[in-house]
């Protein structure tokens, strides 16, 4: 069933030179120069939304805007779901979406305030003063050990250090560009923290910026052999993702080609399918033997992160993880991105980072476990002022994805998984990879964070802390507003006044 | 080296094993100690008892041979080497493995060579000279699996489900497989003697560990079983 498009493309004819750069920039193909009439033209069918023209036409004669012609007013049923409805009549299909969790959900973070010291607490002025904004990731000692000689022992687990509480998250080559993650692992590297390969590999270009790679292993165990391991700074057994618990991932042969399939070490037009779950983990103890066997393989000497979802028993799920040798649980709220996942599974499954990570981090302490790991959270974590409720709220660390992308040129579209990402970030064309320049999205990424890592001192300055350590699940720093009590029970924080 | 293994355990164990210059180890009185040799290249690891869960684990080019049974994951994610079993095994064996070869003298539990892969010049192999368990070749990527059916009594040559999800490589049962259900997206036939030829000289390697006569062994009707590519796996998906 044909329906008028949800976007339309307005020109500004006298505005317009007709340099057809419009024309050139569109991977879906919606403008096109008709010379007879010495104009041109749009299909705004084939729109979806993402600024690249808007962005490039030099005399800003171009917007997109979202059409007003719409169906019939109804509250139950929006535009949306009518739709949706109309493309499974016609094609008996699942739907399919990118990015994250676009609905009106609550969104915690921007419930939560952050304090500030005022008279008997000063604040600390982070241009004058020294702030620390470095952490280690890893399991930390009960207690102080003494040596024979009296002297203390000194021997730690392993840890990942970073320079600031944020890292990328993970996302494939295949999923994503070779140049997005060239600019994703040089800004990692020249950030002091790292960024993370997904599931699709590490390209052998890469090797190099392996002491700021966390190095994935998924059910697909793409990629995964001995040189993989040992080149990251951590590995990471993804166990789920926010966006699409329960389910796997399906990078279609049409995709597995050139250096995508070569790193993902599989034949040239093979599928690559990572099923739903790990064939040898039906348990806390099976996640123990790989968890170990990871270990073993890499001589203990890189700490190994666990990612899940975050999923409705999350505490007790973290609970058993932590109990499973692993040195972080990376916990992935139900907002995060993807490049590809069916819209009622993203939509629906899973719950808010916020809730999950307050949960963990009371769980553990409550059993006494909490320095058997560290906790990194994502699943949109948007800002510096994010991250810092994070860490009050019991986070180690923070995962970044979409705000990665954003920096990269991303205008979240949502389009992904029609692999003609316009920016050259999610898509495998040469003519699009080209457009992302890694010079460019390595600056941004490094802007970007650095911009975060001056707004994290200031927040933390102006609640008179001087170190993340400080801030640390430093609950007191936090106050809700218009949150039930039940909310603020599982948050473990007060109310604004209180 | 010889290593007595019933007073260490796995960590021990394994990290004696990684230290010593000695090409070639062998472990006594094993008592299923796990990844043993896991992630190692060059070495040749002879184990006495039984080995425990992710033998071989990650290997790299390491041959490692089990005179017991191996428990769970043997040769999990391996990318080269050997890993010989005089015995049974559990389950999960070959776990993605990318290259390498598994021989196993005995029975094989629920998904052996599952997810099995692929890669160039890399092509694994897992013989099985007795039965498995379900789940056979599930989501085999790539590689050959041979099962011979030479023990394991009056049970069908494998149990129910065999390549679920298989969508490439290729799987011989010795057997005419009557009875045997396999899922719409694979073709199974009669072996052509072309297509046993290809596989003579695992049959041989097998006879060398374990004894038998590849003419007999081969003198029989496999089952070949491989994905049909004009029917591929996919759920119909629609842009939302």
């Amino acid at each position: 069933m044909n329906f008028y498009p949800e976007f339309e493309v307005v020109r500004n004819d006298s505005r317009c030179i007709r340099c057809r750069v419009c024309e050139r920039q569109c991977a879906n193909e919606v403008h096109w120069y008709d010379a007879d009439g010495k104009v041109m033209l749009s299909d705004e069918s084939k729109c979806v939304n993402c600024q690249r023209c808007v962005t490039l036409c030099p005399t800003r004669a171009l917007k997109i805007v979202k059409s007003d012609c719409r169906l019939r007013e109804n509250a139950n049923y929006s535009d949306q779901t009518i739709k949706e409805i109309y493309r499974q009549a016609e094609t008996g299909g699942v739907l399919l979406s990118s990015m994250g969790n676009p609905n009106p959900l609550p969104v915690y973070w921007d419930k939560i305030l952050i304090n500030a010291s005022q008279v008997t607490n000063p604040p600390i002025d982070p241009l004058r003063e020294p702030m620390e904004t470095r952490v280690f990731l890893g399991k930390k000692p009960e207690h102080i050990t003494r040596n024979a000689d009296g002297t203390l022992n000194t021997q730690l687990a392993p840890q990942l250090t970073l320079s600031m509480p944020v890292m990328f998250s993970a996302m494939s080559y295949g999923s994503i560009s070779y140049n997005a993650h060239a600019s994703l692992a040089r800004a990692a590297s020249a950030l002091g923290i790292c960024y993370n390969t997904g599931e699709g590999g590490l390209h052998e270009d890469f090797y190099k910026y392996g002491k700021n790679t966390i190095v994935q292993v998924a059910s697909g165990r793409f990629g995964v052999h001995k040189d993989y391991l040992e080149a990251g700074a951590a590995i990471e057994i993804k166990m789920g993702q926010g966006a699409k618990p329960g389910i796997g991932g399906h990078l279609p042969g049409t995709k597995a080609v050139g250096d995508v399939a070569k790193t993902r070490m599989i034949p040239e037009g093979s599928d690559a399918i990572s099923p739903a779950p790990h064939h040898d983990i039906y348990s806390i103890e099976d996640l123990r033997q790989l968890v170990y066997s990871l270990k073993e393989a890499t001589e203990y000497r890189l700490p190994v992160i666990v990612k899940v979802a975050a999923v409705h028993n999350i505490a007790a799920i973290a609970s058993g993880i932590a109990r499973s040798g692993a040195d972080i649980i990376a916990i992935d709220g139900f907002r995060g991105g993807t490049g590809a996942a069916p819209t009622r599974i993203r939509d629906n499954d899973g719950i808010p980072i916020e809730p999950a990570l307050a949960a963990v981090d009371k769980r553990l302490r409550d059993e006494g476990i909490r320095n058997n790991v560290s906790i990194v959270c994502g699943g949109s974590v948007r800002s510096a002022s994010d991250v810092v409720k994070a860490i009050a709220l019991g986070a180690d660390a923070c995962y970044i994805a979409t705000a990665a992308c954003l920096a990269m040129g991303c205008h979240l579209c949502r389009s992904c998984h029609t692999g003609k990402c316009n920016w050259g970030i999610a898509t495998q064309r040469p003519d699009l990879v080209k457009r992302l320049n890694p010079d460019i999205g390595s600056q941004r990424l490094i802007n970007l964070m650095d911009a975060w890592r001056h707004e994290i001192k200031e927040l933390m300055g102006g609640m008179g802390i001087n170190s993340i350590e400080a801030l640390r699940g430093n609950r007191l720093m936090l106050r809700g507003v218009g949150l039930t009590e039940k909310e603020l029970e599982i948050l473990g924080i007060a109310h604004a006044g209180e | 080296m010889e290593l007595h293994a019933a007073e260490l355990g796995f960590q021990e164990l394994n990290e004696k094993l990684r230290e010593t210059a000695d090409r070639e180890i062998t472990l006594t009185g094993c008592i299923g100690q796990r990844f043993l040799a896991a992630g190692t290249a060059g070495k040749y690891v002879k184990i006495n008892g039984i080995a425990g869960n992710a033998l071989g684990a990650y290997l790299n080019g390491s041959v490692i041979e089990t005179f017991g049974n191996a428990q769970d994951a043997v040769g999990d994610t391996m990318n080269a080497g050997e890993i010989i079993v005089h015995g049974n095994i559990g389950d999960a064996a070959g776990y993605a493995m990318r290259g390498g070869k598994i021989f196993v003298k005995g029975n094989a539990g629920y998904r052996a060579g599952i997810h099995m892969k692929a890669y160039q010049d890399k092509i694994p192999v897992m013989v099985i000279g007795g039965r498995t368990g379900s789940f056979l070749g599930e989501y085999q990527a790539g590689g050959i699996i041979i099962v011979l059916g030479l023990s394991g009594g009056e049970k069908p040559i494998v149990s129910n489900f065999p390549c679920t999800g298989m969508h490439g490589g290729k799987l011989f049962l010795r057997s005419d497989c009557a009875g045997i259900h396999f899922p719409h997206q694979v073709h199974h036939r009669i072996a052509a003697p072309e297509e046993l030829a290809e596989i003579r000289c695992h049959i041989e390697e097998y006879c060398a560990h374990f004894g038998g006569d590849p003419d007999a062994i081969l003198n029989a009707e496999f089952t070949l079983v491989t994905p049909d590519s004009g029917n591929p796996y996919k759920q119909m998906y629609v842009a939302n």
